[in-house]
């Protein structure tokens, strides 16, 4: 049994935040998959980590700026190529707006 | 002649010599290709013969004009399949992307098309490059040429296999947490993990940003240096690329290891190694130590921890980047939905595998509000101690030794149904991406049962050519072993 515990609406926040609509059993799943993988990621907490500056990057890495110039050319029916669907040119989506 | 049986070196300088045509080797590795795959399946896409022959052709022309003299010019290659290629299909082998032409073709690919390589196939993987078994790609498991009954390792399983098989004559892979170098240590190859931000990441489809690297696959050191010789670059397209000062990396392939620092973690060979990799990885230290390298023991630390932190931050950036998947401009969209919002949340639940919604659904966890800190800071705080550690490590040694992987590859069926244990495997691999290092595995001798044994090198940043010089220097001690399935059709090609 886990220690952690994934409650119904936690999986439901998550499931929103992730944009994933799963079903009963693979929510279920879902809790116990999660509840395990933080029980393992917890053994993090055993290191004394204070004052140690969080690393997103090995190397420094800056901004790199460039000038706001167009370098490729137009590819528009390429990437239009793999729309599920498009109209006049551009994606099509289902209706967003009433 | 089995021309598949060459290294990619090999085979380059018959080509230039003249000897064989570019159609020649491109013929020979579209036969053997035709002969293993119904064994092996490293393919998720093997290109048209005709579009083979095509550019075979092309590349022959600059050949003969003299406008090509790269070693590499004719060589047929694999490419990972989430290496975006113009027009030709990349799925990341997941359903979501299973139509997908992208509309240019990835800096690597590039670099490596103009060194004169042939595409002749796309490679499978773990969906989305999540995984170590090449068994959650949507498309059928690929299978280690070696035992079709075990796993070719993962994710860059189908490039690894299609070497190892002969389909061609080496391939790119990408490695994110061991994904290039454990399964080159199960099928018996090459495969070399450079230093984070030496090879552009653009049109490499992302996982873990922060972590990916592109890398060759081949069947020795040599072909390992020429290949990254080929594909290094510094891209503005890519804003983490690194631009270095040297990119001559087939300068470091000398059989010289005299003086060279080589520190073997103690914590690499405890619980959970198999008695038969030890044996193999610590005999290769010993003829690396008989060549004059100096070797002793020593303690990493923080080994055990770099799993967990890797989940969480892999996690947290796939969750993110993985968030373009929306059924809008990328080939696979759900047919039952109402609104965008169930488009989108359709799509993806149908669209992605269990492995892959698992992770995103950790990366959201792990990212949302109330949990960041604990998590994801705290993953990220551990991430720096582990890059100390190696710098501590670096300041007494040139190079760490040690096993790529716990065993020789598992039976097919056993590692998914417990996540856990599968990431244990990567235990060796993954704090090397944590820490931006490069790393290579090296064939080092086969198990009781005839399985691959993969040894590890890891330098410091940049120091690509001091692991391949050891890696060079050991390899000349062994002959390549070449799988028994290599073999299969060769005389009808």
């Amino acid at each position: 049994m886990a220690k952690n515990v994934i409650s119904d609406e936690t999986i439901e926040y998550v499931g929103i935040l992730a944009k994933l609509d799963l079903s009963g059993a693979e929510k279920e799943q879902a809790k116990e998959d999660m509840a395990n993988m933080l029980d393992y990621i917890d053994m993090l907490n055993e290191l004394d980590t204070a004052g140690v500056e969080p690393m997103s990057h090995v190397f420094p890495v800056h901004n790199v700026f460039r000038e706001d110039v167009v370098s490729n050319g137009d590819d528009r029916e390429n990437m239009l190529a793999n729309a599920p669907e498009r109209k006049d040119g551009c994606y099509k989506v289902p209706k967003t707006v009433e | 002649m089995n021309l598949m049986s060459l290294t990619a070196a090999e085979l380059g300088r018959k080509i230039k010599s003249g000897e064989i045509s570019v159609r020649e080797a491109a013929e020979s590795s579209l036969a053997a290709i035709r002969a293993r795959e119904g064994d092996v399946h490293s393919f998720v896409t093997v290109v048209d013969e005709e579009a083979v022959l095509a550019r075979a052709g092309e590349v022959q022309k600059q050949i003969s004009e003299g406008t090509l003299d790269s070693p590499l010019a004719g060589v047929p290659v694999a490419i990972k399949d989430n290496l975006c290629t113009r027009g030709l299909l990349t799925t990341c082998s997941s359903r979501i992307l299973g139509n997908f032409r992208p509309a240019y073709t990835a800096e690597a690919v590039l670099n490596l098309e103009k060194a004169g390589a042939v595409i002749v196939g796309k490679a499978n993987m773990d969906e989305f490059a999540m995984g170590s078994t090449t068994e959650t790609s949507y498309f059928g498991v690929t299978k280690n040429p070696w035992n079709t009954e075990c796993v070719p390792g993962g994710s860059s399983g189908g490039s690894c296999a299609a070497v190892a098989a002969e389909e061609c004559s080496c391939a790119l892979g990408s490695d994110t947490g061991g994904s290039i170098r454990q399964p080159s240590s199960f099928c018996g190859v090459t495969g070399l993990k450079p230093t984070y931000g030496t090879v552009s990441r653009y049109g490499l489809i992302a996982y873990g940003s922060s972590l990916d690297q592109i890398g060759p696959i081949a069947k020795d050191v040599t072909d390992c240096a020429l290949i990254l010789e080929a594909v290094a670059s510094h891209d503005k397209k890519d804003s983490t690329s690194v631009k270095r000062e040297d990119y001559r990396f087939s300068e470091a392939l000398k059989d010289d290891v005299r003086g060279m620092k080589i520190g073997i973690p103690r914590d690499y060979f405890g619980k959970g190694l198999d008695s038969e990799v030890k044996e193999a990885v610590l005999k290769a230290a010993k003829i690396l130590e008989e060549k004059g390298a100096l070797v002793e023991e020593f303690d990493l630390s923080l080994v055990e921890y770099a799993i967990p932190a890797y989940y969480v931050i892999a996690s947290a950036e796939a969750s993110s980047n993985l968030a373009r998947f929306d059924g809008v401009k990328y080939a696979y969209r759900s047919e039952d939905f109402a609104g965008l919002h169930q488009m989108y949340k359709r799509t993806r639940s149908e669209g992605f595998g269990a492995e892959v919604k698992r992770r995103i659904m950790l990366g959201s966890f792990v990212l949302s509000s109330g949990y960041y800190d604990a998590y994801y800071l705290k993953a990220l705080r551990t991430k720096a101690l582990i890059k100390q550690a190696f710098d501590k490590a670096f300041e007494a040694y040139d190079l760490i030794l040690g096993p790529v992987a716990p065993t020789t590859a598992p039976k097919l069926g056993e590692s998914l149904g417990d996540p856990i244990k599968m990431y244990l495997g990567d235990i060796y691999t993954i704090s090397v991406n944590l820490a931006g290092l490069p790393g290579i595995s090296v064939p080092c001798g086969l198990d009781k049962s005839g399985m691959p044994i993969g040894m590890q090198l890891i330098g410091d940043c940049f120091q690509e050519k001091k692991l391949l010089q050891a890696a060079y220097a050991y390899e000349q001690t062994r002959a390549y072993e070449h799988c028994p399935l290599a073999q299969k059709g060769v005389s009808e090609s």
